[in-house]
């Protein structure tokens, strides 16, 4: 005889487990986590790299690559003289807690302020997957245009900050910021967003300053409850 | 494009609670999937058709709910199905809208024998 069983479960609870471990990890190493998802091609790893230069030592500073293949990423940030690990997810679309968890003795965690996880290039399934951060960072480039909102929506509800990267291309694009931020301020209302542009430098200290501030209060304990968006 | 980790999910679910009870065979499991979740229903079953391969669960039924998106205005509080175009309020053209529906991945229920 068939019998129906109530389940009512999320699909990807036990990923959210692992999540909550890995948080608690980083909690208790005094380390702030952040997770950078964007398409690819819009400038992760510059923004990475770049952030370490605003920073100015402020922090010390450890990065996670998640990509398909290759360590080439791992190897720039790694020149750069940053702690640096990579993920080879062989074909996964999106980082998972798991992913994360397994990497992450090999950073040196009690030596770092914050830790920087650059996603899987990828708008669609990063932001379903929680991997353990304090908070979830979009960038969206200038040449992807000024749709993306509409067309990923999922990617701007579940962040807490957003960069603009490449403002430089701004002259050469057409982009209608109104109708972008529009977009934005529908999915994600007071989202705090940032200008940047890694290749001369604009916005990247307000942004560095920013990151400072949001590590020093978390670490005061004023942020023990930074809620990323349920999906 | 994340199907396979969420099918395996969906799988684990599955086999955990049909453990609870002891049952023999699970028939069925209902989904309820909103449309904002990125799934695809067809990549489900495929993957569901490999993974479940020497359980319990092999055969099983999927039977998907889509949860279409709903939205509800700040403003007037209407509530809404947003076109792919603009989320904006249908009624008073206010952008202060929130989504209320639509994100699900749950598994609702099982059936065994």
């Amino acid at each position: 005889m068939t019998k129906r069983i109530n389940v009512e479960r999320n699909i990807l609870s036990a990923n959210d487990e692992v999540a909550e471990n890995n948080k608690r990890k980083f909690d208790s190493a005094g380390v702030f986590a952040i997770n950078i998802m964007a398409s690819p091609g819009a400038g992760k790893t510059t923004f990475i790299l770049k952030t370490m230069e605003a920073l100015n030592n402020r922090l010390s500073m450890g990065v996670i690559e998640g990509d398909l293949a290759s360590t080439i990423d791992t190897d720039k940030v790694k020149s750069a003289g940053v702690s640096a690990v990579q993920i080879n997810t062989g074909g996964e679309c999106h980082l998972d807690a798991v992913m994360v968890a397994d990497v992450l003795p090999s950073l040196p965690l009690s030596k770092l302020d914050l830790v920087i996880i650059e996603n899987v290039g990828n708008l669609v399934c990063p932001v379903n997957f929680r991997i353990g951060s304090h908070i979830n960072v979009l960038i969206a480039s200038i040449p992807e245009g000024d749709d993306k909102p509409y067309k990923y929506p999922g990617a701007y509800r579940g962040v807490n900050a957003l960069i603009i990267s490449k403002t430089d291309l701004l002259p050469y694009i057409p982009f209608d910021m109104d109708y972008f931020q529009k977009g934005v301020e529908i999915l994600n209302p007071g989202l705090i967003t940032f200008p940047v542009s890694a290749k001369t430098g604009a916005g990247m200290k307000f942004w560095a300053d920013w990151l400072v501030g949001k590590v020093s209060s978390w670490k005061s304990g004023l942020l023990t409850s930074i809620n990323i968006p349920q999906r | 494009m994340h199907e396979l980790a969420v099918t395996q999910s969906i799988l684990k679910i599955a086999l955990d609670n049909a453990e609870t009870v002891q049952a023999k065979q699970i028939i069925g499991i209902n989904l309820q999937i909103g449309q904002l979740a990125s799934l695809v229903d067809d990549s489900i079953q495929f993957y569901w058709d490999i993974i479940s391969e020497g359980t319990i669960a092999l055969g099983a039924k999927l039977n998907i709910t889509r949860v279409p998106t709903m939205m509800r205005c700040f403003d007037c509080g209407q509530k809404f199905s947003p076109d792919a175009e603009s989320f904006e309020c249908p009624s008073c053209k206010s952008i202060r809208v929130q989504v209320v529906q639509g994100e699900e991945m749950r598994v609702d229920s099982i059936d065994v024998e």
